[in-house]
């Protein structure tokens, strides 16, 4: 009876040979049925230019294509050749010729958007009360919050136009990026709340006697509320929501519709991360949250992923032998390298360095300082080498972390840019890493 | 030294760490901080490896020569019930205003209203004194928004005070300014040496300014050692491959001869060498940037073996060695 090898032998091989499914992107873009694609992920992993790259590449693949950005990263709008993106989507020139389809982009404006929905669903009375209560002024300029309510507002609309084949997302950069899911949920248990119809009740009331609940608890709030906010405070709220009233019940039907078209299978979120630590953390948050309220995952955009072409060498040999050319030697007092020449290969070749033709051909001294000063940057070379290989190793350490938590989730890996993306060229670079869904090693020597 | 010290800058520049080796350095030599998170992230408690956070200050950390770092989450929603026992003591009322919905109401659908909440509370920390007089914290540390959400979450006070004219609000709004516009807070802006955060920064600092908020200093985070110097990367563009293949092969990594294995490493090296080029290039310009923004900057090495409880104390002792504690 033969003996099974260790399981976890062959687990250990089977996780560093098939890491992850690899998250095939073009198909997605190119699939008609895809509506929207949300982008979120903490700050900082390139959220927004991942938006923007695949909202590209989907309209040079023939699609017409609207990228919604939130974060007002003015080198974003210019490397689409926009000065500033505002909130009506702008056609974006110089896409590739043979592109069929067409980008348009644009950029959340909260206040706008706010105040085109009091505009549209409040008589121009009514709207003029709200536009210039100075609670509403405040409230819709823009604090924590209101972003994710907007964006969601924003999406609804675009969807409802109908006019582009293609709605590419990137979502606020709060706390947690997904806050905008709850928006619908929350504003729906304001709306439903007792608050909502006590800070109603005084603008409406007018000595109706229908309000039977403004009991004595009742007052009891009302006169607490008057103390924390002081009476002008809280009758500018009250005039607000009162002449919200309509706008706000509107409003969540249209969140309602949107959180749902979210769920809908025309929707693909994609969870944006780094590998770093805190980033895939976010990331497995996203993953979790995601699953909880239903929504489509397509998979994981894993940017600024690290490579080699020289990734046989170790670190620790490569410092090795950086050692071994910074230490000064006595032998080369001789004028000569016999005793290196005799070290041992490590890679096992039998080539001699000997015979390898030298170039340079002036005195003997001068060589070798030439010599030197060659070792001593081969010696940085070799430095940095081991540099790049302790960050390959920590990157497949978390990496790996997260593959274990998630393996049911496609990873698609974007290989790190050295410099940062400046125009529709530089977009289209990481469009192609992005549909490579694995980052192509720069100069790879050794397969 | 300001009392009250603002870190922020943007997403994934390392905010939290920096915060959090702030309080250390600050707490060196018997002084007591308090480390403040505004964003329920949790991240000051997975820094300094421990559980959660409840919402309580507790001691998580000892610094080098007897201080104490203590830890704040706030969570909006108890500090709103917290300031109206404390304020307006309305224990009871809070209670009932809880059933109504209006605390839901106040910390998630009045979007501002949870930024008073958690600037108030910081302040608070500030000003507290103990029975003897003395202050209960030396320093306090809060890891703030993000640069671009930071001038309006301070100046939300601002704002509170222009709406709600008389009463509790107001005067405790005014008295939350006070603090933030003085020179006992500084707000100090975390970056990396690459083009977005700068730009980020110097928008940043621009608007602080405008606000009449007391900026501190940039604190640059993650600062790649420098491998290759400029005269390096001149030789690197010149030398003829077969000298540095033989220099391999010196060191003892293979045969220098076409084929060899020291002569395939040449191509990758020299590739991985024009990518630090690039980016030593950017570095050079990004740090020239910061340096017109006419503030301290201060560099943080970049820690090749990843975050940790050690690192962080590295940081904390790097702060101190360039005097930013």
């Amino acid at each position: 009876m033969s003996r099974p090898e260790p399981a976890h032998a062959h687990d250990h091989a089977a996780r560093h040979l098939s890491p992850a499914r690899t998250l095939d992107l073009d198909p997605l873009l190119d699939d008609p049925k895809t509506r929207i694609v949300v982008c979120c992920g903490s700050g900082g992993v390139g959220k927004t230019t991942t938006a923007a790259a695949l909202g590209l590449r989907a309209a040079e693949r023939g699609r017409k294509v609207v990228v919604l950005t939130i974060d007002p990263a003015r080198r974003l709008a210019q490397s689409m050749g926009i000065d500033s993106l505002d909130n009506v989507p702008r056609r974006v020139k110089g896409l590739d010729d043979s592109a069929t389809g067409e980008l348009h982009a644009m950029m959340l404006d909260m206040k706008r958007t706010f105040d085109e929905i009091v505009e549209a669903h409040a008589d121009g009375e009514r709207a003029a009360a709200i536009l210039n209560n100075p609670f509403y002024q405040s409230l819709s300029a823009g604090f924590a919050g209101t972003q994710e309510y907007m964006a969601m507002e924003k999406l609804g609309q675009l969807r409802a136009r109908d006019e582009w084949d293609l709605i590419v997302v990137d979502t606020p950069p709060s706390r947690s990026a997904l806050d905008f899911l709850d928006a619908p949920k929350r504003l729906g248990s304001f709306l439903d709340g007792r608050l909502i119809r006590l800070l109603t009740a005084p603008a409406k009331l007018g000595g109706r006697a229908g309000m039977k609940f403004l009991n004595v608890g009742m007052s009891m709030m009302t006169g607490t509320l008057g103390k924390l906010l002081g009476g002008q405070l809280l009758k500018d709220v009250q005039t607000f929501v009162a002449a919200m009233d309509t706008t706000f019940g509107g409003f969540r039907t249209r969140a309602d519709a949107t959180y749902k078209l979210l769920q809908a299978p025309g929707t693909a979120f994609l969870v944006v991360a780094a590998p770093e630590r805190d980033a895939l953390r976010e990331a497995a948050y996203f993953v979790e949250r995601l699953a909880a309220e239903d929504m489509p995952l397509a998979g994981l955009v894993l940017n600024r992923v690290h490579g080699s072409g020289a990734a046989r060498l170790s670190a620790e040999r490569a410092l090795a032998a950086a050692e071994n050319l910074e230490e000064p030697r006595i032998v080369d007092q001789d004028g000569g390298k016999a005793g290196l020449r005799n070290s041992p290969d490590m890679y096992g070749s039998s080539q001699s360095p000997a015979s390898d033709p030298v170039s340079g051909s002036g005195s003997p001294a001068m060589d070798r300082t030439a010599d030197r000063s060659v070792e001593q940057l081969t010696a940085s070379l070799l430095r940095l080498h081991a540099e790049r290989m302790q960050l390959l190793s920590r990157e497949q350490r978390t990496r790996d972390r997260f593959t274990a938590l998630h393996p049911e989730v496609a990873v698609a890996e974007v290989a790190a840019l050295p410099g940062d993306v400046h125009d529709l060229a530089g977009l289209r670079d990481i469009g192609n890493r992005l549909a490579a869904g694995r980052p192509e090693l720069p100069g790879a020597a050794d397969g | 030294m300001s009392r009250l010290q603002v870190v922020s800058g943007k997403g994934g520049t390392g905010k939290t760490t920096v915060a959090a080796a702030l309080a250390l350095a600050l707490a060196t030599e018997g002084k007591r901080t308090l480390l403040v998170e505004v964003e329920g992230r949790q991240g000051i408690a997975q820094l300094f490896e421990t559980e959660a956070l409840p919402y309580e200050e507790r001691k998580i950390a000892v610094a080098p020569g007897g201080g104490e770092v203590y830890a704040l989450a706030i969570d909006p929603e108890l500090a709103l019930l917290d300031y109206l026992q404390m304020f307006y003591k309305l224990g009871g009322a809070g209670r009932a205003l809880k059933k109504l919905g209006a605390i839901d109401f106040a910390t998630t659908i009045a979007p501002g209203l949870r930024d008073v909440l958690l600037t108030g509370k910081a302040c608070e920390a500030v000003r507290r004194k103990d029975k003897s007089g003395r202050f209960t914290y030396d320093y306090v540390v809060m890891d703030a928004p993000p640069t671009g959400r930071i001038t309006r979450f301070l100046n939300v006070n601002d704002e509170v005070a222009g709406l709600a004219k008389i009463g509790p609000i107001h005067n405790q709004a005014q008295a939350v300014m006070r603090v933030l516009k003085s020179p006992e807070t500084a707000v100090h802006l975390v970056t990396l040496l690459e083009e977005m955060p700068v730009q980020e920064t110097a928008d940043g600092i621009a608007e602080l300014r405008a606000a009449r908020l007391p900026v501190g200093r940039i604190i640059v985070n993650m600062v790649r050692p420098e491998v290759l110097d400029a005269a390096d990367l001149e030789l690197v563009r010149s030398v003829p491959r077969t000298a540095v293949a033989k220099s391999l092969s010196t060191a003892g990594l293979g045969g220098a001869r076409r084929g060899g294995n020291a002569e395939k490493l040449v191509d990758p090296l020299v590739q991985q060498a024009g990518e630090y080029a690039e980016r030593y290039e950017l570095e050079h310009e990004q740090r020239a940037v910061l340096g017109e923004l006419g503030l301290p900057v201060h560099e943080l090495p970049l820690l090749a073996e990843g975050m940790d409880l050690a690192g962080l104390y590295e940081l904390a002792a790097e702060l101190r060695n360039q005097d930013l504690s």
